[in-house]
């Protein structure tokens, strides 16, 4: 790796750049995909206008939502086994924080370019379950102990079927690594029928695998239709039941963080991240700033079929969710690998 | 033999579904097509934006309910049909100038307290069905919101106020159920 300036700091000041970049980048990422998603475009989708008054068109509108809940008071269930109930929001928070380490945004921005990236976002992404059950179980609520059992039951179930859709992508790149896998699809000598004007990326070739992927971050990120385990409706809000003021925050920015890493994520995979194609000839050193937007609209991108459908469809029943998962879902899944493995081989 | 049903592809519904969201979201960002690509959600949404913007209320909707005092005869027939006991009524006996020359004058009711309190009121419209002798009337203003609570009591002056802000009355549909009974209200206190 070339180092972008010439610059040499100090192990101690490249982590504490680290941690003020990932404490400004994931609020923010979190924020966007609010605002757009969250207030605007189902407002559109319901043919309304959605918040107007903070701030032009209503940008400024989750400043006040944070500010509101900010001022709340702090509570807990006189039940609740308090030191566990305190932690479990913090515990969701940091599994999400940890899944921004390893996203790529440019040829050297990304917080640690672990040579296992994708397996340990895999690993990684079932780190925040842990918090969930924590907080319903903690929260000495029957409704939150049933949606804290369903998301450890859903989160099981898709988590499979994500790792083997991953599997196809990662046969084909020939690496775990997430800049490999940048590399594979957008790096010289990738192209696709023989034209490298798109690069090769894996959104093509790997269209079911793709698929599989995006349905199974849905449920991972509990958006509907697979959102059982808060389902207002049936469990009024599931393991956040009985959360307020800033734990009740904390939930929701690792909601919509999560939900923009995953979309990141998706994009590194099957989009090529933050490269352009190579073929465009852009010089590799104007990356180092065009990164991070080209993996933000490709993100966008993402997150946009994530809020789409989640707007759209209505939730699933609870055994519906499971069967879909194990009797469709993973077969095809398993399909996919060996198809891609068996096109690896010949090709 | 009947015409079967032509085999829809599986996920069809799905995909129309999103189609449907989708055109929506369109239709509003750009409400005129392709011809202006910047998006105009003011323009497309149906979103009326209400302290800016306001919409007339239809001439019948239930606002808030006005007293022609005069009509009034403190029958309490209003304060016992309330179902909110949100009426209170006060009144006292005075005597009023006789109809006809040489007449006895005539023993009436004075209305002393006439007030409505609308933070208990739930807009029934039960006092202005019951009331016999026309004094209630529903007006379609709905601006009165109030900081405190205690304010949402409007008092006589206030009801006889709001009289002045009740249509005129408008010919029932045909076909509509008449009410007999009902008449339409006096003129205007301005006309008289």
């Amino acid at each position: 790796m070339t180092p972008l300036l010439a610059l040499d700091p100090a192990y101690w000041q490249v982590t504490t750049l680290k941690g003020i970049l990932a404490l400004v980048v994931v609020p923010t990422t979190a924020a966007i995909i609010a605002f757009v998603f969250l207030f605007k475009f189902v407002s559109f989708m319901h043919n309304r206008l959605g918040p107007m008054e903070a701030g032009p068109h209503g940008s400024l509108q989750l400043l006040a939502e944070a500010g509101r809940f900010l001022q709340k008071e702090d509570l807990a269930p006189e039940q609740a086994d308090k030191r566990i109930f305190r932690w479990a929001p913090i515990v969701v928070m940091v599994a999400t924080f940890l899944i921004y380490v390893v996203i790529p945004a440019g040829p050297n921005a990304v917080i640690e370019d672990l040579p296992g990236g994708i397996y340990y976002v895999l690993a990684i992404a079932s780190l925040s379950v842990l918090g969930i059950l924590m907080a319903g179980w903690a929260s000495a609520n029957k409704y939150a102990l049933l949606g804290a059992l369903r998301a450890a039951g859903q989160l099981i179930a898709y988590e499979l079927p994500m790792v083997l859709a991953v599997l196809g992508v990662v046969i084909q790149a020939g690496t775990i690594n997430m800049q490999g896998i940048v590399a594979a699809q957008m790096g010289d000598g990738a192209e696709i029928f023989g034209l490298p004007i798109i690069g090769n990326p894996y959104i093509l070739t790997q269209f079911v695998g793709m698929l599989i992927f995006i349905t199974a971050i849905q449920a991972e990120l509990s958006q509907t239709p697979f959102d059982m385990p808060v389902a207002e409706s049936e469990i009024v809000g599931g393991y956040m039941v009985e959360y307020t003021g800033t734990r009740f925050l904390l939930f929701f920015l690792a909601e919509f963080s999560s939900a923009f890493a995953f979309a990141a994520i998706a994009a590194t995979l099957f989009l090529g991240g933050w490269a352009l194609p190579h073929a465009w000839g852009i010089p590799y050193g104007a990356m180092h700033v065009l990164g991070p937007f080209v993996l933000l609209a490709k993100t966008m991108a993402f997150a946009l079929i994530i809020f789409w459908v989640r707007f759209t469809f209505p939730r699933l029943r609870e055994d519906q969710l499971q069967k879909f998962a194990w009797k469709v879902l993973i077969p095809v899944a398993l399909a996919n690998i060996m198809l891609t493995a068996v096109l690896k081989v010949v090709f | 033999m009947p015409e079967l049903p032509t085999p829809k592809l599986p996920g069809s519904g799905l995909l129309k579904g999103l189609g449907v969201t989708m055109r929506t979201a369109l239709e509003t960002m750009f409400p005129d097509g392709l011809k202006n690509p910047v998006p105009q959600p003011t323009k497309g949404a149906a979103t009326v934006q209400y302290p800016h913007e306001k919409e007339t209320p239809a001439n019948r909707s239930r606002g808030v309910i006005a007293l022609h005092d005069e009509n009034c005869t403190a029958c309490m027939l209003c304060v016992r049909e309330c179902p909110d006991w949100c009426i209170y009524i006060e009144a006292h006996k005075t005597l009023a100038p006789p109809r006809r020359a040489g007449g006895k004058p005539r023993a009436v009711n004075a209305l002393d307290r006439f007030d409505i309190d609308y933070s208990l009121c739930m807009y029934c419209g039960i006092c202005v069905e019951v009331c016999p002798f026309e004094a209630l009337f529903w007006s379609p203003e709905y601006e009165y919101s109030e900081l405190k609570i205690a304010d949402l009591l409007h008092d006589k002056t206030r009801l006889v106020q709001w009289f002045d802000t009740v249509p005129e009355f408008e010919p029932y549909e045909s076909g509509a159920e008449i009410k007999v009974k009902k008449v339409p209200p006096p003129p205007k206190k301005a006309d008289q």
